[in-house]
């Protein structure tokens, strides 16, 4: 596996790019910091927490994530585990049983395949499988989805796969607020949740004031947020993504089209509510995202679209804007066109406004 | 003992560290130190170095020996190894033997009758499940595979219990979740067995990591699990992570001999399991006899001493033979004689061996024991009438414990299906479920 290859890619990855307006005024910080300060604030809240997971002490984590918690909370907190996913993740839900709050980081969450039967066959089950007598309070974390130049192994989103299953919440922050409150309410929650955070978007700074900063900042599981109000469509996507929907808002906004962006943030839950509130005032809906079409997070709310009264609001059919339905090509021009880009965005939102 | 069968070339007599492998402990004598530190390799810091290549054979290495206390015949071989239990203790581990086999005749019957859906017996390995439960205090924490009913009764889980488990009713601490014999209970420390096969044994390591983390922490985990379970690559990470994170952990393998139909020979082809601990992941190991009652206590308290002393894991090898089928699903004279079979359930039986210890000492009653069986046969077949007859948890219970509050989703769906057996209620049999 390209363990040290990605780390090298994350830095060459960082980049200054800003969507809120409030950017001169507040401070900056990147969500890696922000996930950083998440963790070092429940460290310090909470004695039963701990991470663990391959490269997270001594070498601060492979994306320095855990970027001097080591030196902070020292060897009983901050755990460096042999190379075994199944290992370290049926350990981390085992000390979850005994009563611990467990942070298992995957170096990726290509490597969660490696683990998948702890995640799903015991920490999502062992609640409801056990009446109620064990549950399992852990947070699996790590970056998710397509990295660069690492091809198909390592450029994969596992949104659909986790929220598939009953018994795990999945979150899937974007930017700086995002990681840091959904970190934390993930760490005090009492159920086993699945935090897919985005390797490119590591060292992405954005603006933070001093709510996020504070140490009870929490983002709730199961809400979304309106990134950009809008009244003629509804562009709804999760994680990176939501900066090629902003990027798109803000083109279509060049033609007089004002588009309403709403972050996701989590995955499971869903908050169908706060998207259909936004469709029954644009009467359209896309929806975007960097995993494969099929059985995708956009297909879900397609289908729950076909549920509920709100799909007679829609004037046109819903558009899914995924990723290429085949393995990440390694070749840097084809995955560049592999994943949704602002261009196609724009192009849907026109189609189905019925523009040109 | 040393367990270098033949002089290992690999060390030259005058470099050679000799390995003592004594009981469960791992020392090394001082022997010449000729690798200067600043030259030791970080991979293998205590390895000498040799001038004639020569490759390490399996067979260099003896098995590790079989610790017994007992003859076949019930006797104490060794005075000094034998526990000196109480004749009530001894009475205690005979009865709950008995019990477990009685019980498990009958519920064994009630799946072929179809009146369960599945079961599995613990026939042939009564002595590994009561010898190291006995050994252990009630605030050990038990992962078990599926084949550990014996512990469960050694620490007080009732014949109605284990019955209303397999039976799925309301009075199943499970809820009629999980499918018989997946028991759990809180209250007596054992976790909820798990279907999937080995996971238990990396999760066990994590629970002993937390218990570490106590102060003053007086209590280890215990994990059971087959030579079967021990190919999974759960098992290795387990033992690598017990060994590193340093927890205390006894990784007890009951080797019964037969993963399903697959033999142990089949399994595997090092010295089993044990085999694997001390040159393999560093850990202490001591192998025993798993039909003698008194060497799987004695080796169980030796290893609690030593987990709790060094916070380091162990691992107890049991060897038995599963006289049991697999499961209610298998048939296993499709793969190993009638006659094998019928030796392990008689001479080598582990309750024969202990009814003929206490026929040695004056403690067994023929006419006791005929009527504490057939006391249990009458309290099983009972219960069993009585489980069958009490309701199913109420079916609105389907919809809770996915998550710790119930989502908005999961409580419509459950409105839905109230509405739905409101309107149809004719059709189903509700009165089958408590309300």
């Amino acid at each position: 596996m390209l363990r040290s290859r990605l780390s090298k890619v994350a830095c060459a990855a960082q980049r200054a790019f800003s969507t809120s307006p409030k950017a001169l005024a507040a401070k900056q910080m990147t969500v890696r910091d922000g996930l950083n300060s998440a963790l070092d604030d429940e460290l310090a809240r909470d004695d039963r927490v701990f991470l663990l997971g391959e490269e997270v002490a001594q070498y601060d984590g492979a994306y320095k994530v855990s970027r001097g918690l080591w030196k902070k909370y020292g060897d009983k907190r901050i755990i460096d585990t042999p190379i075994t996913e199944m290992g370290f993740a049926g350990i981390a839900v085992g000390a979850a049983m005994a009563g611990l709050r467990p942070i298992c980081e995957f170096m990726t969450f290509n490597f969660s395949m490696q683990a998948i039967d702890h995640v799903i066959n015991s920490a999502a089950k062992t609640f409801y499988m056990s009446a109620g007598a064990v549950n399992v309070p852990i947070v699996f974390r790590g970056p998710n989805g397509a990295s660069a130049g690492v091809a198909a192994q390592h450029s994969q989103c596992f949104a659909a796969w986790y929220a598939h299953c009953p018994g795990l919440k999945v979150v899937s922050p974007y930017d700086t607020e995002d990681a840091r409150g959904l970190l934390k309410a993930a760490i005090r929650d009492p159920d086993p949740v699945v935090v897919l955070e985005n390797e490119l978007m590591y060292g992405v700074a954005f603006p933070v004031d001093e709510t996020v900063t504070d140490v009870d900042f929490l983002v709730p599981l199961g809400k979304a947020k309106i990134m950009r109000p809008g009244k003629d469509i509804t562009i709804v996507a999760h994680s990176k993504a939501v900066e090629t929907a902003l990027l798109s808002a803000a083109e279509l906004a060049k033609k007089g089209i004002e588009a309403e962006v709403i972050n996701l943030r989590s995955i499971r839950p869903l908050d169908m509510q706060t998207i259909f509130t936004s469709v029954r005032k644009t009467h359209h809906l896309i929806t975007v995202e960097n995993g494969w079409p099929q059985h995708g997070v956009g297909a879900e709310i397609c289908a729950r679209f076909m549920e509920d009264p709100a799909f007679f609001e829609l004037d046109a059919p819903v558009w899914r804007c995924c990723g290429v339905d085949v393995p990440m090509p390694y070749a840097k021009t084809l995955e560049l066109h592999a994943l949704p880009r602002e261009p196609d965005v724009t192009a849907a939102a026109l189609k189905v406004l019925g523009k040109k | 003992m040393s367990f270098l069968r033949k002089s290992v070339q690999l060390f030259n007599a005058a470099k050679q560290n000799t390995r003592m492998l004594s009981g469960v402990q791992r020392s090394y004598s001082a022997g010449v130190k000729t690798v200067d530190d600043r030259y030791a390799f970080p991979g293998a810091r205590d390895a000498s170095f040799v001038n004639n290549l020569k490759l390490t054979m399996p067979e260099d290495y003896a098995p590790i020996p079989i610790y017994r206390v007992m003859d076949r015949d019930g006797y104490v071989l060794n005075e000094q190894e034998d526990p000196q239990l109480s004749q009530e203790v001894v009475e205690k581990m005979f009865r709950d033997m008995l019990l477990l086999s009685t019980m498990d005749k009958i519920l064994y019957e009630s799946q072929r009758q179809g009146r369960i859906s599945f079961y599995m017996t613990n026939f042939g390995e009564e002595a590994s499940h009561i010898g190291s439960a006995a050994a252990l205090e009630m605030r050990d924490v038990i992962y078990g595979q599926y084949r550990e009913a014996g512990v469960l009764v050694w620490r007080g889980f009732r014949i109605d219990q284990f019955i209303d488990q397999c039976y799925g009713n309301d009075d199943d601490l499970g809820r009629g979740k999980q499918m018989p014999v997946h028991y759990g209970s809180k209250e007596l420390n054992f976790v909820t067995i798990s279907s999937p096969l080995s996971t238990q044994i990396p999760q066990a390591v994590g629970a002993a990591y937390a218990l570490k983390r106590k102060p003053n922490n007086d209590s280890c985990v215990v994990c059971y699990f087959g030579e079967g379970a021990a190919s999974e690559g759960d098992a290795h990470a387990a033992f690598n992570f017990a060994a590193t994170l340093e927890c205390p952990v006894i990784f007890f393998c009951r080797n019964n001999g037969f993963a399903i139909s697959t033999p142990s020979n089949e399994q595997y082809r090092g010295d089993g399991i044990a085999g694997r601990g001390p040159m393999g992941y560093g850990i202490a190991t001591v192998r025993v006899d798993g039909t003698d009652v008194f060497a799987v206590y004695n080796a169980m308290k030796r290893a609690r001493e030593y987990v709790l002393r060094e916070n380091k894991p162990v691992v107890l090898e049991a060897l038995a033979y599963r006289v049991s089928h697999h499961s209610t699903s298998d048939d296993s004279t499709a793969y190993r004689s009638a006659e094998e079979i019928e030796m392990w359930n008689t001479l080598e039986h582990p309750i024969s061996k202990l009814k003929s210890y206490m026929v040695h000492k004056g403690w067994f009653n023929e006419k006791e024991e005929t009527e504490f069986v057939s006391g249990v046969r009458k309290q099983v077949l009972k219960q069993i009438a009585i489980s069958e007859k009490k309701l199913k948890p109420n079916w609105r219970e389907m919809f809770e414990g996915v998550y710790a509050d119930m989502p908005k989703h999961l409580l419509k769906q459950q409105r839905e299906l109230e509405q739905h057996v409101e309107a149809h209620k004719q059709h189903y049999p509700l009165k089958s479920f408590k309300q």
